[in-house]
Order: C-alpha cells, then structure tokens, then sequence
C-alpha cells in the first residue's frame, strides 16, 4: 500500500466533504420536517390519517434507496408533463434529485422511530397536560414530542449515521461527494485501494462525530442538573422543541 | 337528556354533576349520580375499589367523558354531547370551555404525572406560561413561590427523576396550585407513596385545607379524610351510598356497608 498516495488522496478527498455533509443535513431537515407531522399522523387513532402514512413508510422502507433515487433522476425525465412543468428546473438537476430521494426516504425511517416514540409517551404525562388546560396542539408541542425525541434519540442518531453513508449513492448520478470524488480519482490512478480506504477513512470520521455530537446531546437533554450546564441546556432543548 | 325538572339553583362556584353515567370496559362504573362541591368545603370521597371515585373524579374535569348527565363548573355548564344508545361515544362539544374549565380546576394525579423533561419549576410554571400568558420571569417568580409552599424552594431546578416520590407529588401539588384553580381535585394522591412519604404529602393537603381552598379528595386515608374534610361521601358501585359531615360519617355512619367498610380500614 502506497501510504503518501493514501494522504494525498484523503486531502483530495476531502474536497467531497462539503457536498456530502449538505446532501446529508438538507435531507436530514427536509426529512424531520416531513417525519414530525407524518409521526403524530402514523400514531393517530384515526384510519384515515394513520393509514396512507403507513403505505408510505411501507413504501419507501421497503424498496431500495438506490431504486427510488433511479427511479426520480432517470425515470421522472421520461414524463413529458414533468419536463415541461417548473419542477424540471429542480428535477434535471442530479443533486436536486438526491435530495429528494434523501429526504422522502429518510423521512419514511423518521416516522416510524418518532411514531414508537409518541405512542411510548405514558398517557399520564398527557392528561397532566389536558388537567391544566393545554390544547392538544400545546400538548403536542410542548409535552409529548419532547419526550418521544428524547425517547427516540439513539434510533434517531442511527438513523443520521446511515443517512450520512447513504449519500454515497449520489455518486451513481455524477454527483462529486466523497464517493464521487474518489470513484473520479480511481479512474484517473487506477489506485481503487488506496483511494477508497481514504474515502471509508473520511466517512468514519464524519460519523465518529456525529456519534459524539448525539451522545453530547444525549447526556444534556436527560438533564443534568449541574449549574456549569444549565446555560447550554437551555439552547439544546430548544432544539429538542422545533 | 334536560328532562328531569329539577329546581335547585346552580351555584355559581363550585362544581356540580348530575345523574353521571359512565360505563367502561362493559361494567357501569357510574350509575346516575349526583354530587355537588360547594365553595371552601372540603369533601373527601371513599370506596373500595372499582366503586367508581376516582372515575367521578376524572369526570369532573372530563379527563373521562361521562355517558350520560349534566356538569356545571362554576356555574356554566359544560356542552358534553351523551353517548347514543348503539356505542357512539360521549363527547366535548366545546373544547375551548371545557378548556377554559380545567385551567380552573386543578388535578393532581396518584402518579404524579410530572412531565420528565422539565425541571420542578418548568413543571410548575409551564401552565401559567402556556394557557395564561405570564412572562417567563413572572411565572417563575410564581413557581418558586408555590415550590416554596409545598416545602420544595431548594429543588426547583431537579428534575422529576432525581426526587422522592413525596417531593414529586408535592411539585405536582404545586403545579396545580400554580394555576391559581378555584377547586382542587385529588386523585389518590397518596396511594403511590412509600409508607415513610405519606406524611409529607398529607401535611401539605392539610395546610391547603386550612387556608379554606375547595378539594375533592378520593383517597384511602382514614384519618386524613376525619381530620380535614368538611364532608364525607361513600361510593358504592357507582352510586353515593352515604354522604355526611366527618363526625357523623366516620362515628355514626347509617348505611350498613359504609359500617363494614369502616370496620374494615381501622
């Protein structure tokens, strides 16, 4: 193994790092946007709300991410009312494409983690909450989604971290992330050992500290009630609550 | 049904139901009761298990709706559309007053409910916050004072699970007092406790009660119930078999079953 070709090329690499770290937080948001109103639909009592979330979740979660990132950036372009819309602006453009796919399936994942969380939510804590006179969208808000993220903080932290090596699929529609950059390179060296152990290299330290950021945040929002962490603790439970 | 005349004024504090029915789970937990809580009584509810107390106490508030009958929460009475006869369940009708009725009505809980993401505090002046729209710092202002009240001024900032069960259910005591509620509701309050933590929860109720505030108690404790109520009722499959002042409920009590159930908790 050619160790200063592993250096170069991590440095190299390392130029993917930003696209792969957009394509991971902008699906992430899209997703957590999606997953929390479609997580209080899947946990509803009502058949009407919770079951199309369901044929979506099953949808999505059950097809490979590759095939539903396949079927957007080749398979939309064939629907000529798509190619004339204003969504053609977005939808030729591969990393559009990612993102969306990125999002619509991590988002189906999202779901059923915050669905177990918001049904493992204790109904006392809930009619504690109706007792003092919230409205339902109040209880949502402010008791049980903080509890069922809390709950579901460590599926969720998974759920990041494959998120964040699933964006390597991007490569497969020319996009130069980490993957990209380096499948680029091994053409150009032909050196696929070296190269690709420098790209597994850069995920794992993406996702050593991701590890530790979710952990951090674990350990303030299940409260400590040390004063030196009060000030942070506030900020972090904001974030719990969006 | 507004059927039955009935020509008795409706108070207008306090809370009164009439002919409450529920069922659940197949048994008729309530079967067309009345009860009537006037302002700065006292008025503890005993039973045996499954009589149906803590069902009408749930009922006060609607935690639980009732099938059939009519409640009145300072002197408004609640729009509650009854179950029909073929299972349609009971249902709110206006939630914004039965809302409005609650926020008035404090609840506290046989297992506390205190919600674990927020400190002591947070659980107290998250209410105030919410439904009536104090600024953070005045909430919190009144939060420690009723943590003061209930003997927790050190504890504001510990989270549920970092107290006693008799700390939790005096934090929760005092979420509900921190509404500012014209009625208080109990719900067992003591009933999850260690025997050594009964004291400390009792001893809070029994200053409550001395400052004349209005408290439903359904509990188990004998003695308390003697000590502090002004009135006594005893449930008995889903009906009040016998209702009277504590000296003569606990000393001459009329209904044979209420001598039996007495006897059986000396």
């Amino acid at each position: 193994m050619d160790i200063s070709l592993l250096l170069t090329s991590t440095l190299t690499l390392a130029g993917g790092i930003p696209l792969t770290l957009l394509l991971t937080f902008a699906s992430l948001l899209a997703g957590l946007v999606l997953a929390v109103p479609l997580a209080f639909m899947r946990a509803s009592s009502c058949k009407w709300l919770s079951l199309p979330v369901l044929a979506y979740t099953y949808v999505l979660r059950g097809t490979p991410l590759l095939v539903q990132l396949f079927i957007i950036y080749y398979g939309l372009g064939q629907i000529s009312a798509i190619r004339s819309s204003v969504l053609w602006v977005l939808l030729r453009d591969p990393f559009w494409c990612c993102l969306l796919a990125f999002s619509l399936n991590g988002a189906a994942y999202t779901t059923e983690i915050f669905r177990g969380g918001i049904q493992a939510v204790s109904n006392g804590m809930i009619e504690a909450a109706q007792a003092v006179g919230m409205s339902p969208l109040q209880i949502k808000r402010r008791i049980i989604f903080p509890i069922a993220f809390r709950s579901v903080l460590p599926s969720y932290a998974n759920e990041v971290i494959s998120l964040v090596k699933a964006t390597s699929l991007a490569s497969t529609v020319t996009l130069l992330e980490i993957t990209g950059l380096s499948r680029k390179l091994v053409s150009e060296t032909f050196a696929p050992y070296e190269i690709f152990i420098a790209a597994g290299v850069l995920y794992l330290g993406l996702t050593f500290l991701l590890t530790g950021f979710f952990h951090l945040l674990e350990t303030r929002l299940n409260g400590a009630p040390r004063a030196e962490a009060r000030p942070h603790r506030v900020d972090l439970q904001q974030v719990a609550h969006e | 049904m507004p059927g039955a005349p009935k020509v008795q004024q409706i108070p207008m504090h306090g809370i009164r139901a009439e002919r409450i029915e529920k069922r659940l789970g197949g048994n008729d937990v309530l079967r067309g009761m009345d009860i009537d809580v006037r302002p700065g009584e006292i008025l503890s509810i005993l039973g045996s298990s499954g009589s149906g107390k803590s069902t009408l106490l749930r009922c006060l508030n609607l935690l639980t709706i009732p099938d059939r009958g009519d409640i009145w929460i300072h002197g408004e009475k609640l729009a509650i559309r009854a179950a029909s006869q073929h299972g349609g369940p009971a249902a709110i009708l206006d939630q914004r007053q039965v809302r409005k009725a609650r926020a008035s009505v404090g609840m506290v809980f046989q297992s506390f409910n205190l919600w674990p993401h927020k400190t002591a505090l947070e659980n107290v002046t998250e209410g105030p916050v919410l439904i009536k729209g104090l600024r953070r710092n005045a909430a919190a202002d009144l939060g420690h004072h009723y943590l003061a009240k209930v003997g927790l001024s050190g504890k504001a900032d510990s989270y549920p699970h970092h107290l006693s069960g008799g700390q939790q259910q005096r934090v929760a005591i005092a979420r509900a007092l921190a509404m500012e509620p014209r009625v208080l509701l109990f719900d067992e309050p003591t009933s999850a406790l260690d025997p050594e933590l009964v004291g400390e929860v009792l001893r809070v109720m029994a200053a409550l009660a001395g400052e004349g505030r209005t408290m439903v108690i359904v509990t188990h404790e004998m003695a308390f119930a003697r000590e502090v109520s002004t009135r006594a009722a005893f449930m008995h499959r889903g009906l009040i078999e016998e209702e009277s002042p504590p000296r003569q409920f606990f000393f001459s009590p009329v209904s044979s079953r209420l001598r039996g159930f007495l006897a059986s908790h000396r």
